[in-house]
């Protein structure tokens, strides 16, 4: 009389184990730095946006929660650690720390009025949020500096040991070695039963409290994490810019990573680091010809994106990986 | 007295713009970040033609109106078209690069400057009663609006066209089933949300200026309007722009150091005490 039940966990344990493409592709950014180590400032900026959508990717791409207002997270943490620095605390990981915590209080905050009401009402709000801490920024200028930025940062060296120095050598490793272990940290995540709940939750609600796995509470928290994910990666731009600028908090910005999101793919970690690679070496290069038309090609590649190429970058590269196969076989 | 008025006026402007969302938005279910850019093309129609070529303000306002609906059609025959069975967030990604392209295009075709306009005579000046002075323009916006309003609830709640689309927005196979063209009936009714933002964004010329930055500046006050008024509700809509109109005005004329701020923060507390709007229906999916 022994009621087993069998279930095959094989899958889940396998999908958790490092693939040889995966430790290749981490091997980009240290390759990056011998070839173009006059281009640190933007491979530092690539790190950071890469963080800053991966952030996005685990509340939007994982669970599902559609937000217009993502670079309130990214916006706080810079001012939080921006602050901090300008006032005399100027380690950079208690800078982060402290951005993280206090973006994360905000997450959990409002996470409650995101979880209320369909997708229109979840952008509403999530946009509305965004926007009040943007107009808090711009018209406390005492503390903020409003639309002159928040000056006078003094960071000290990460670790005690390694000083920011004007190439942005310590800054861009810094950066890429935060970038690495909380794409490390978001991995385990969502390779975790917790991080397969989510999944259930955005393919089908309605189901997963049959399950047992409590919605509310899922979302709420990943939410969280994502804000603290966001909030670092605006500490992150804070410290190594040694500057914060109103437009951390702009509607443009969450715009844009929405943008990255889907051109590289969303739900699959990697997308967001592909996407952020694409779309800044693109604006690097097309930029420069023009701010103006840059903007007209974003706006007809996001177009083009919803209509023809759904699943962005990684998919792409998934449908290629699937021909190979077959034609192995 | 006169703050309330302004309230009042600044939010039947808000309705004017925003009505023509409520259309797209609210009544075919399609979240249309890109409502602001045809508001602005509108606005620059009209004050093309008012300046460039000489036309009469309220000769021009319609040919606005029409301008922009022409091109909406287009677009809603070329590309908004596959889209109404997409996910919102697939909706919401296609508008903002619509948006981002008329934003360039503006700055190629006018430059970044503010666009001068000049009303005519009739148009301006005050009346001025004992505590209260109204401004002409804005009565003419108030009784504007309130015609569009009454104008547009009979048309959706009352007429043969109206029922048709509601029978199309809320189920379209069986509304097809019943013989119902659901095609043009979407085409026409987003040709009038269009249209309807056209003039709204001719009308805004005066009081809210006209750059390229149009289309996001006033975005999120269109999204607001129609999310606290509800889906699909034209009278929503108009007690929303009232009320948003009245705390905007209010907020900036008694507390100014705090700004915008005050609408937003009405804007989520409405949504999280009703997330369907004021006078909300279930959305249709």
């Amino acid at each position: 009389m022994q009621a087993t039940l069998a279930l095959d966990l094989a899958p889940i344990a396998r999908a958790d184990r490092w693939r040889p493409a995966e430790l290749a592709f981490w091997l980009i950014p240290v390759a990056a730095y011998f070839i173009f180590p006059e281009n640190l400032v933007l491979l530092t900026q690539i790190a950071i946006t890469a963080l800053f959508c991966l952030s996005l990717d685990l509340i939007l791409g994982y669970a599902g929660i559609v937000s217009l207002g993502h670079a309130a997270f990214f916006g706080l943490g810079a001012y939080a650690a921006g602050l901090l620095a300008a006032h005399g605390w100027g380690d950079p990981l208690i800078g982060l720390a402290v951005a993280a915590v206090v973006t994360a209080v905000l997450g959990y905050v409002t996470s409650f009025l995101v979880l209320r009401g369909a997708d229109l009402t979840r952008l509403m709000v999530t946009l509305g949020v965004s926007m009040m801490l943007y107009e808090i920024a711009n018209k406390l200028t005492d503390i903020t500096g409003g639309v002159d930025g928040l000056q006078g940062m003094e960071v000290l060296p990460v670790l005690g040991q390694f000083e920011f120095d004007l190439y942005g050598k310590t800054a861009y490793w810094y950066a890429v070695a935060v970038l690495f272990v909380l794409f490390w940290i978001a991995r385990k995540l969502v390779h975790s039963p917790f991080g397969l709940s989510l999944k259930g939750i955005r393919l089908n609600a309605g189901r997963m409290p049959a399950l047992g796995a409590p919605v509310n509470g899922r979302l709420s928290t990943v939410y969280t994490i994502g804000a603290a994910y966001a909030g670092i990666a605006g500490a992150l731009l804070a410290q190594t810019t040694q500057f914060v600028a109103l437009d951390v908090l702009a509607f443009n910005r969450s715009a844009e990573l929405l943008l990255i999101l889907v051109l590289g793919g969303s739900g699959s970690l990697y997308g967001a680091l592909l996407g952020t690679i694409v779309f800044m070496s693109a604006h690097h290069l097309l930029s420069d010809l023009n701010p103006q038309y840059w903007q007209f090609w974003l706006g007809a590649l996001l177009v083009v994106i919803v209509l023809f190429a759904r699943d962005g970058v990684m998919g792409g590269l998934r449908r290629f990986g699937a021909r190979l196969g077959r034609i192995q076989q | 007295m006169t703050v309330i008025f302004d309230g009042i006026a600044s939010g039947m402007l808000l309705f004017l713009i925003s009505v023509g969302l409520s259309v797209t938005l609210g009544l075919m279910n399609f979240v249309n970040l890109a409502h602001g850019a045809f508001a602005m093309l509108g606005g620059y129609v009209c004050v093309t033609l008012l300046n460039r070529a000489g036309v009469p303000f309220l000769a021009s306002l319609p040919v606005a109106a029409l301008a922009t609906a022409l091109v909406g059609v287009v677009l809603e025959r070329t590309l908004y078209r596959r889209l109404y069975a997409a996910t919102h967030l697939d909706q919401v990604l296609f508008s903002i690069g619509l948006v981002f392209m008329s934003i360039a295009g503006a700055h190629y075709f006018f430059g970044a400057q503010q666009q001068p306009m000049v009303l005519p005579q009739f148009l301006q000046g005050q009346i001025n009663l004992p505590g209260l002075d109204i401004g002409i323009y804005r009565l003419f916006l108030v009784v504007l609006s309130l015609a569009i309003a009454y104008g547009l609830n009979r048309l959706v709640r009352g007429t043969r066209f109206g029922a048709q689309l509601r029978a199309a927005v809320d189920n379209p196979r069986a509304a097809r089933g019943i013989g119902i063209n659901v095609e043009r009936i979407f085409t026409l009714t987003f040709a009038l949300g269009t249209a309807l933002a056209g003039l709204g964004g001719a009308l805004g010329v005066e009081m809210l200026g006209l750059d390229p930055s149009f289309p996001v500046k006033y975005i999120v006050y269109f999204l607001i309007v129609v999310a606290v008024g509800g889906s699909g509700n034209i009278m929503g809509s108009l007690v929303a722009s009232l009320i948003l109109g009245v705390v905007d005005v209010a907020g900036k004329y008694y507390v100014p150091q705090i700004g915008a701020f005050v609408i937003y923060a009405v804007m989520v507390v409405m949504l999280i005490v009703r997330p369907q709007g004021l006078f909300g229906r279930r959305a249709a999916r």
